[in-house]
């Protein structure tokens, strides 16, 4: 069982990456509202690399579901197990 | 997290930096002060592994740059991307791979589907652009819905040749009536069959159509005079789970996943490098580790790998048949090496499982200068920029310093494996090419007749600074009982940093570390690339008048013009101080090989003389010595 922290770890590091930022701050509630330039693009860009980081392909159905970073970490669980 | 998808990555690039974020975000900085300063600082930026997240912060930069009042590029292009489906997000990727080649790229990007109307309007926004280049792409459901009429191969040919003509039509407006030059990107097999193992006698077959269709524009593209981007090939290579996902394609109409953008990106790259000129022309290797398995000065020509026999030897040759297919192709071919010149080129005259020969060979350069200096004679005897080498080297030091001293030349990070260099040397584009003309074949030719065999006279490369960024550490100890078979070999081995070549068994080792009075000394160099392992040994004694005498001191030719031998003088002065010497004696004998420590007493500060048969003795008072300078931190190891 993959633990909730190092997905955070991971995640946190795919944001910096995607926004250029290391200041923001994760949590499960957290969605495009929160965050200013997460469009569309930086969603999709988003999941890609989460994807990449943990060698896991998410099918369309979980990918039009997330609505915030919960979803996200939710899914990923659920892949890497 | 080390598991990364099979996404096509720029793996021939270096890593970035801890500092790459920060840098980029300097460059987007208000207002642009020194313009030149700062796209030289993002052409740098673009010279790394970059992940599609990066590559669209760099891009952005790049962007910001561009628009800058001022802005002044040496090189540039007007790119228009007409397409029928989403190509927004492969933008960042061919700016950027463009800037990693000096060439800043203006986009326009109709929405997707429009580029019919775009042609034939001459009020349309692609008429007002004016671009230099037209790249075409078209998706493969696009394309195979051309297909469905098709009741037999016939018509499913006919249809092919019909699709491939209306191209034709759009390559000739593009070219004729925008004046641009075209790129047409071949279609990405990625339809499903449905037919399985002989789906191509299914007329209505989209997976069918699409070869047909990419073998018909091999054709239709040389006689058009118009240059393809094959993804279809690359696809294959690479596998099309990296470069197609169907999360993307549904979800947004993006054909190409957006992790495979930057790979796109500087294919696209290449092409518009290509024609303007910029492909490289000359493929410089290093020698020993390189070309062949072992060390040409230590293992002499029967001794490295090379040829039929095993793995590694039909690998290293097989690289060598690589270089050949570039020589024939008229990339012209170098060799940059530390090694002593008549060493060196033994192996291309003697080895008869070599398939390079010394002729095939342009330009010649080994000795024991620094490869910056070295790379800067190839290309200047070459008479081509030095944008235009690409250097292959196993030893990574080599590879950065290159990269920090002379950053226009391109120094693909190739993989240990040399199995795995022809393919590297390939995806990483080196040596694009866009037409092949009689004098492309002839330019080796006539590179040859031109290089001189000049004395190569030192220029001064700012080592210092780079060697203090490498954090070196000398670690060193007497051996214990676990390092006397690596010491032995050392000692057995090293023919060429080598004072004076005594060959010792394990047990005169042992019997040197036990004797009273004497020393023996192993020192192992670390610096940020790793560990290089045990790479010198000196082994001394105290006579009875409290002279250290030096018996042996050697060292691996892989740690040569790093300042360990001067940091190794530190260590051995103070060991000796504290046998109570007050004196260090050492000798040179002379062999075939040794010649590069001729002077090694002489440059550390011994008082040296001659003595016959080229003997030379030196002495160093160990009273006034004054510890060398170096960028090396040295450190006592404990057993």
């Amino acid at each position: 069982m993959i633990d909730k922290t190092k997905i955070y770890d991971v995640l946190r590091d795919v944001f910096a990456e995607v926004f250029m930022r290391d200041d923001i701050p994760l949590s499960a509630s957290l969605s495009a509202k929160d965050v200013a330039g997460w469009d569309s693009i930086k969603q999709v860009e988003i999941i890609m690399e989460t994807e990449q980081r943990f060698g896991v392909r998410f099918a369309s159905q979980e990918v039009d579901n997330f609505r915030n970073v919960g979803d996200l970490v939710a899914t990923v669980m659920r892949r890497v197990g | 997290m080390g598991v990364r998808s099979n996404s096509p990555e720029l793996y021939w690039l270096p890593q970035q930096p801890p500092d790459w974020r920060r840098r980029v975000t300097a460059l987007s900085a208000d207002p642009v002060k020194d313009w030149n300063a700062s796209w030289a600082e993002a052409v740098a930026l673009a010279k790394f592994r970059l992940s599609f997240p990066s590559t669209n912060a760099l891009d952005l930069a790049v962007q910001h740059l561009l628009s800058a009042p001022l802005a002044r590029a040496t090189a540039s292009c007007r790119l228009a991307f007409l397409s029928s489906s989403t190509t927004t997000h492969l933008a960042a990727g061919i700016r950027v791979g463009a800037s990693r080649r000096g060439i800043a790229v203006e986009m326009y990007e109709p929405s997707y589907g429009q580029y019919r109307q775009d042609l034939t309007d001459t009020q349309s926004g692609l008429y007002a652009f004016a671009p230099t280049i037209v790249l075409f792409a078209f998706d493969a459901v696009f394309v195979a819905a051309h297909a469905l009429e098709a009741k037999t191969i016939a018509d499913a040919n006919r249809l092919a040749d019909e699709f491939v003509n209306s191209l034709r039509k759009l390559w000739a407006s593009a070219r004729d009536r925008l004046g641009a030059l075209v790129i047409q990107q071949t279609i990405m097999p990625h339809m499903p069959n449905y037919g399985g193992n002989n789906e191509h006698r299914l007329p209505t077959s989209g997976a069918a159509f699409i070869s047909r269709v990419n073998q018909r524009l091999r054709e239709a593209s040389d006689e058009a005079g118009i240059d393809l981007l094959s993804l279809d090939t690359r696809v294959v290579q690479d596998g099309l789970e990296g470069w197609f996902s169907p999360v993307s394609w549904f979800g947004a109409k993006q054909e190409v996943a957006l992790p495979a953008s930057p790979a796109y990106g500087d294919m696209v790259a290449r092409v518009i490098a290509a024609r303007q000129g910029r492909s490289a022309k000359c493929c410089v290797f290093d020698l020993d580790n390189t070309l062949w398995g072992g060390v040409i000065g230590d293992d002499g020509v029967n001794g490295i790998v090379i040829g039929a026999g095993s793995a590694a030897g039909e690998a290293f040759l097989n690289l060598q048949n690589y270089a050949l297919d570039l020589r024939r192709r008229g990339v012209i071919l170098a060799v940059c090496s530390k090694n002593d010149e008549a060493i060196a080129v033994e192996p291309f005259d003697n080895r008869a499982d070599m398939a390079l020969r010394r002729q095939d060979v342009t330009c010649f350069v080994a000795n024991w200068q620094d490869k910056p200096s070295n790379l800067q004679i190839i290309a200047r005897q070459l008479n081509i920029g030095l944008d235009a080498l690409v250097f292959v080297d196993d030893n990574p030091f080599e590879r950065e310093l290159v990269r920090k001293s002379l950053p226009e030349i391109f120094v693909p990070e190739v993989p240990d494996d040399p199995a795995l260099i022809p393919r590297c040397l390939s995806d990483a584009g080196c040596f694009e090419m866009v037409a092949i003309t009689d004098d492309d074949i002839r330019r080796t030719a006539t590179y040859a007749e031109n290089a001189l065999r000049a004395s190569f006279q030192h220029e001064a490369v700012d080592l210092d600074s780079y060697l203090f960024g490498l954090n070196m550490v000398l670690r060193w100890r007497r051996p214990g009982e676990q390092d006397i078979a690596r010491v032995t070999q050392l000692i057995n081995k090293t023919n060429q940093f080598n004072l004076t070549t005594r060959r010792l068994n394990e047990s005169d080792v042992r019997a040197a570390m036990a004797a009273p009075h004497a020393a023996v000394l192993q020192f192992r160099l670390v610096d940020r690339f790793g560990d290089n392992g045990v790479i010198a040994v000196v082994i001394g004694h105290i006579a009875d008048n409290a002279e250290f005498m030096i018996d042996d001191w050697l060292m691996s030719c892989r740690v040569l013009g790093r300042q360990v031998e001067g940091a190794m003088l530190n260590v051995l002065s103070s060991v000796a101080r504290e046998m109570g010497a007050t004196r260090l004696n050492g000798v040179y004998r002379p062999t075939k090989k040794n010649g590069i420590v001729a002077d090694l007493l002489a440059r550390l500060g011994f008082v040296t003389e001659e003595a016959s048969n080229g003997v030379v003795i030196g002495a160093l008072d160990l009273e006034s010595f004054d510890e060398h300078r170096t960028t090396i931190n040295i450190e006592k190891e404990s057993l």
